[in-house]
């Protein structure tokens, strides 16, 4: 054989079997960073950015002294080597000083997303959002409970007692929790201090656990929000019908009976 | 007593580098020591200087993350030492992988399978393959698609951080290397070789050879992990030029006949060029 026709056929297996693995490999990586359900640190960007910047050092998991952060192992079913934590074994206590911010060597955690006017400011951390179960919540049953507005380093800020009257015994009053969704940090100290078997209150992901309204919906007596409205634009759905005018659809309306 | 440190003396010192910096990487995050903190991804000197994974960090830039200077610094610190001092050194000085592979080859030689198993059915370029499919992978997921996968960051933060069944990946590499094909992980697939490899090609620590003092015996091709760097034994007194080699100087310790040296580059050409003079003369 020409040593042409050599070179052509070793590329051709070499470009065979790299597809092949090529193949093979991407498809486990893009099975293992779907992992929706996974709390960061303090000041994580973006999931689909902190996955292509984190570089899986660990010195987050180093700084904090709680022993809050993990980095995620093989059998963990996470993004491998990643740092992440379950608020219900321990909860991010919300250090003033941020340790696991600042020694990130890529900015996988952002500095200046945990930062008010200069100062490193944890309050403003939106590492999740706690959502109460109202089913399981015993506070919801009319049992008096406070554990989780106790708990909240925030407190009467990030969770509030609302309270109402139970209208069952009719003498007593319900004193139901409240997330507000713009304060809570997500940092678990209430799922941590929850007293039922399985946390009534819980952490999860903002972009899991939040709604958004969109433009076409605003607070018309709030002035900042007002403003939204000008990125709202109209919805302009074509039918068969639409190509008629809406009267005659009416009038001949011929096969739609 | 003396021929035993003089036949182990580079295998003591780069097992105690590996060792050695594992254990201050473990210390730091068990006891918190500040000296080497991190891990070979990313780590930090006494929380000052920092240093970082350079074949990484490619990945973070192929895949469309944003550099931070901390990182790109780590990444220029590493890289100059390498290119300009330690060659490949990363893979058989530091990378903890090499102790598993090395045990393998140790294995495959002491239960005569290299005698059984002399043809080699892979071609030692397909982990610059591997390289290339890293970038391209890193760059249509847009992840460090290495990073998701990199046995060599599995184990060292599986000692640092805490294993889970990483322990299976290495099981599988010993067992790979061992009956699979010979230096198979760390002469034939690891990127992170061949991305050292091309970096280390230039740099000023190589092995030389003198073919005056050479017998032939042919003990440093055979203790030899990427074998074909030693092509001018018993030829020609050449330096290893190619980057392959990973200067863990085996060959060196089992010459018996000091035919074999660690020697800077450029006193490696003068001397070529005195005795091309004496041959000419």
């Amino acid at each position: 054989m020409s040593d042409r026709r050599k070179f052509i056929l070793n590329m051709a297996r070499g470009i065979g079997i790299t597809a092949l693995g090529g193949f093979v490999w991407s498809a486990y990586v893009e099975e293992a960073i779907a992992s929706p359900l996974l709390l960061r640190p303090p000041g994580a960007i973006k999931e689909v950015d902190f996955l292509k910047t984190c570089i899986k050092c660990g010195l987050c998991v180093e700084a904090c002294p709680y022993d809050t952060l993990l980095l995620a192992k093989p059998g963990d079913n996470k993004p491998l080597g990643t740092p992440y934590f379950i608020p219900r074994e321990i909860p991010c206590y919300m250090c003033p000083d941020i340790p696991c911010v600042p020694v990130c060597p890529t900015g996988a955690l952002d500095e200046s997303s945990v930062t008010t006017n200069g100062e490193l400011d944890i309050n403003v951390a939106q590492m999740g959002v706690a959502v109460v179960d109202d089913s399981s919540c015993i506070a919801f049953w009319g049992i008096q409970c406070d554990a989780c507005y106790r708990a909240c380093p925030l407190l009467g800020e990030a969770i509030s007692i609302v309270y109402e009257k139970n209208e069952r015994t009719g003498k007593h009053a319900f004193m139901k929790p409240i997330v507000h969704t713009d304060i809570c940090t997500g940092c678990g100290l209430c799922e941590k201090a929850c007293v039922t078997e399985k946390a009534a209150i819980f952490v999860l992901p903002r972009e899991v656990a939040l709604g958004r309204a969109g433009d076409y919906y605003i607070k018309g007596w709030d002035k900042e929000d007002d403003k939204r409205v000008k990125n709202a634009h109209a919805i302009k759905t074509k039918t068969r019908l639409s190509k008629e005018n809406a009267l005659d659809s009416l009038n001949d309306s011929g096969d739609l009976y | 007593m003396t021929r035993l440190w003089n036949k182990y003396r580079y295998l003591f010192f780069r097992r105690f580098t590996q060792i050695g910096l594992l254990v201050l990487y473990f210390g730091a995050n068990a006891w918190g020591w500040t000296l080497l903190m991190g891990n070979l991804s990313a780590s930090s000197i006494l929380g000052i200087v920092p240093l970082s994974d350079p074949f990484a960090g490619l990945q973070m830039l192929v895949a469309g993350a944003v550099m931070a200077t901390d990182l790109l610094v780590g990444m220029l610190i590493v890289t100059v030492f390498y290119l300009v001092i330690g060659g490949r050194a990363f893979c058989s000085w530091v990378c903890p992988i090499n102790i598993i592979t090395d045990a393998a080859a140790l294995l495959r030689r002491k239960l005569g399978i290299d005698a059984i198993a002399k043809r080699q059915p892979a071609s030692r370029n397909m982990r610059y393959w591997v390289l290339a499919l890293s970038l391209v992978l890193s760059f249509i997921l847009g992840i460090t698609a290495f990073e998701f996968i990199s046995p060599i960051s599995m184990l060292h933060r599986g000692i640092v951080f805490g294993l889970g069944f990483g322990w299976a990946a290495m099981l599988i590499i010993f067992i790979f290397d061992l009956f699979v094909l010979k230096n198979g992980w760390c002469g034939h697939v690891c990127p992170l070789g061949g991305f050292y490899s091309l970096v280390g090609k230039t740099s000023l620590i190589k092995v030389q050879h003198t073919v005056e003092n050479c017998t032939a015996c042919m003990k440093c091709k055979a203790v030899c992990p990427e074998s074909q760097v030693l092509h001018m034994i018993n030829k020609q007194s050449l330096a290893v030029l190619s980057g392959e080699c990973t200067n863990c100087a085996r060959c060196i310790e089992v010459c018996d006949d000091d035919a074999l040296g660690f020697s800077l580059r450029k006193f490696a050409k003068i001397k070529k060029r005195e005795s091309n003079n004496e041959s000419n003369k």
